[in-house]
């Protein structure tokens, strides 16, 4: 009985999982009736209201995989580093004090965060980098790691903090420092948690959507610095999907834009499952 | 978005959430008609406490679709409806009704310390076609030109377009806001960037540009004078009735929504 229950419970979130899937590739691949698949991927102009439009989203896919990667470049380290300390360098006291301000991070909503961006953190690039306008693929990528921090800590923790006791004991047993240790032995261990931990957080950046329409600058440009405004696909789609027509070529492009969005996070997930697979730790063993 | 406008949304959504029993109206679209909707539904909920209205912005485009769905009683708009959408709506057995409840000054705002005080129409187009891209052509420091624009879903782009652009394109360069307070508060933060917003969302944070010589306000609007003015509407799914056509009479009402009107800063039609 319970067993059925559990089993329902799983096909269930499979089969909605699926449904979306289809609605998403039904209500996305109209598009490339009238707009050849090359062209959308690869065309240079978004202007989807124009007359005749033009639907070519690769300077919002551009935009998407920089702000992505800085902002990844951002958090892992400082995710990743504060995880470390956290498990293994401070004090328990420390500890009960950092780690709920850390996870309090996560609990901002993202239109907070965007807010600030917007109005704090744009005005003091602009002055401090002295750049053209501060809602640029920058700002994006500083909030975006705002956002995927905690949960790049908290999981990266959790991984750090399930590494075997006495892998660690045996370490400093042979007589390895601390840091060796933590550096040699509890990071590879531990690899395959903060892999996952690392993906979520980038799954999280890239799928992000009110930060980057209130701070990314929206312009639909191939950025040349790190100064440029942007405009990721997340953002493109919010903005527009209220007012394009029920099943016009605006709405099956916005959606078919949802589907290269699709593609990239199951491309990341799929990488997360072989690195958290071969960096599997399964015993003393195998390190 | 501004404290009270956030204190008004929480407030509707404590008042939607406590009186299922009341008579409950909503409203969607165009940020311009926003302040307009704000003073009249606070004052008119006041009036008439078992009423609940809730209002939100998002875009003219947005609102027109809210009607042609449904999900809607009333769509504010800053641009009349496209023979596109009337056709949808009539496909989908929605009769919108117009009704006009103001005349807005679509004005170009700068950062107060630019000097820059007066564009011709041309100028503007072509600075936001990215064919001018210094404030050293147009009499300003030398600085690039920082444009910022509304998006697609925009009444306001749309009247931007249609008056300024004619069949230009606003180039990919600009920065795409999603609402008139996002443009004042991306123009106020940034001394070199030019942006257009609704005369009701002009203050002290932003200054205006002369258009031609032509200062756009009220009057110079009402009197045809100032080349980028428009009427500002509402829609409704068929000729309105009981609670939601006392509403559109509030509206309407030269002593109750119309004073609303001006004091939003559009000009009154009756």
């Amino acid at each position: 009985m319970i067993r059925m229950g559990f089993a329902t419970c799983a096909f269930t979130s499979i089969i909605v999982l699926a449904l979306i899937m289809i609605f998403l590739f039904m209500e996305g691949v109209p598009i490339f009736d009238v707009y050849p698949v090359q062209k959308f991927l690869f065309g240079r102009e978004w202007y989807p209201t124009a007359d005749p439009p033009d639907f070519g989203i690769f300077p919002l896919l551009v935009g998407s995989v920089c702000v992505t990667v800085a902002s990844s470049a951002i958090a892992i380290p400082l995710g990743v580093m504060t995880a470390m300390y956290l498990a293994e360098i401070a004090g328990r006291r420390v500890r009960a004090v950092i780690k709920p301000i850390v996870e309090l991070l996560a609990a901002l909503p993202s239109v907070v965060i965007g807010f600030f961006g917007m109005v704090v953190f744009a005005p003091f690039l602009q002055d401090a980098f002295d750049v053209a306008t501060g809602l640029n693929l920058f700002n994006a990528a500083v909030m975006l790691a705002f956002m995927s921090v905690p949960t790049i800590c908290s999981i990266s923790e959790d991984a750090i903090f399930g590494v075997p006791k006495d892998l660690k004991e045996a370490s400093l047993a042979l007589g390895a420092t601390h840091w060796e240790t933590m550096w040699r032995v509890i990071l590879p261990a531990s690899l395959s948690g903060i892999s996952t931990a690392v993906i979520l957080g980038m799954s999280r950046a890239i799928g992000e959507t009110m930060v980057v329409l209130m701070v990314a600058g929206g312009a639909g440009l191939i950025p040349d610095s790190i100064f440029d405004p942007v405009r990721p696909m997340p953002s493109s789609i919010a903005a527009e999907m209220a007012e394009a027509p029920f099943r016009g070529d605006h709405y099956y492009a916005l959606f078919a834009t949802g589907i290269v969005l699709f593609v990239f996070t199951l491309a990341f997930n799929v990488l997360a499952d072989q690195i958290a697979e071969r960096h599997k730790q399964v015993g003393a063993a195998t390190l | 978005m501004r404290i009270r406008q956030l204190l008004v949304a929480a407030f509707m959504v404590l008042l939607v959430a406590q009186g299922a029993w009341a008579e409950s109206l909503t409203v969607k679209g165009s940020t311009t008609v926003l302040p307009i909707m704000q003073k009249s539904v606070e004052a008119y909920m006041k009036a008439n406490p078992d009423v609940d209205i809730s209002v939100s912005g998002g875009g003219s485009g947005n609102g027109i679709k809210a009607i042609i769905d449904g999900t809607t009683d009333i769509a504010m708009a800053s641009r009349f409806m496209k023979g596109k959408e009337v056709t949808l709506a009539m496909e989908k057995g929605v009769y919108p009704v117009p009704f006009a409840v103001g005349i807005d000054a679509l004005v170009p705002v700068v950062h107060p310390t630019n000097p820059v005080a007066d564009l011709s129409d041309t100028q503007l187009r072509d600075i936001f076609a990215g064919r001018i891209t210094n404030w050293k052509e147009l009499g300003g420091p030398d600085k690039e030109i920082v444009v910022i624009s509304r998006d697609t879903s925009s009444g306001t782009y749309e009247t931007w377009e249609e008056k300024i652009m004619h069949k230009d394109r606003v180039f990919a360069g600009a920065l795409l806001q999603a609402s008139n307070g996002a443009v004042v508060q991306a123009v106020s933060k940034n001394r070199y960037a030019i942006g257009y917003i609704g005369y009701g969302y002009l203050d002290a944070s932003t200054k205006a540009l002369k258009v031609s010589g032509i200062e756009g306000n009220p009057e110079t609007a009402a009197s045809g004078k100032y080349p980028i003015a428009r009427y500002l509407y509402i829609f409704t799914n068929g000729w309105p009735e009981g609670e939601l056509a006392k509403f559109v009479m509030y509206l309407l009402n030269p002593r109750q929504g119309q004073v609303h009107v001006k004091d939003a800063g559009y000009v009154p039609l009756y």
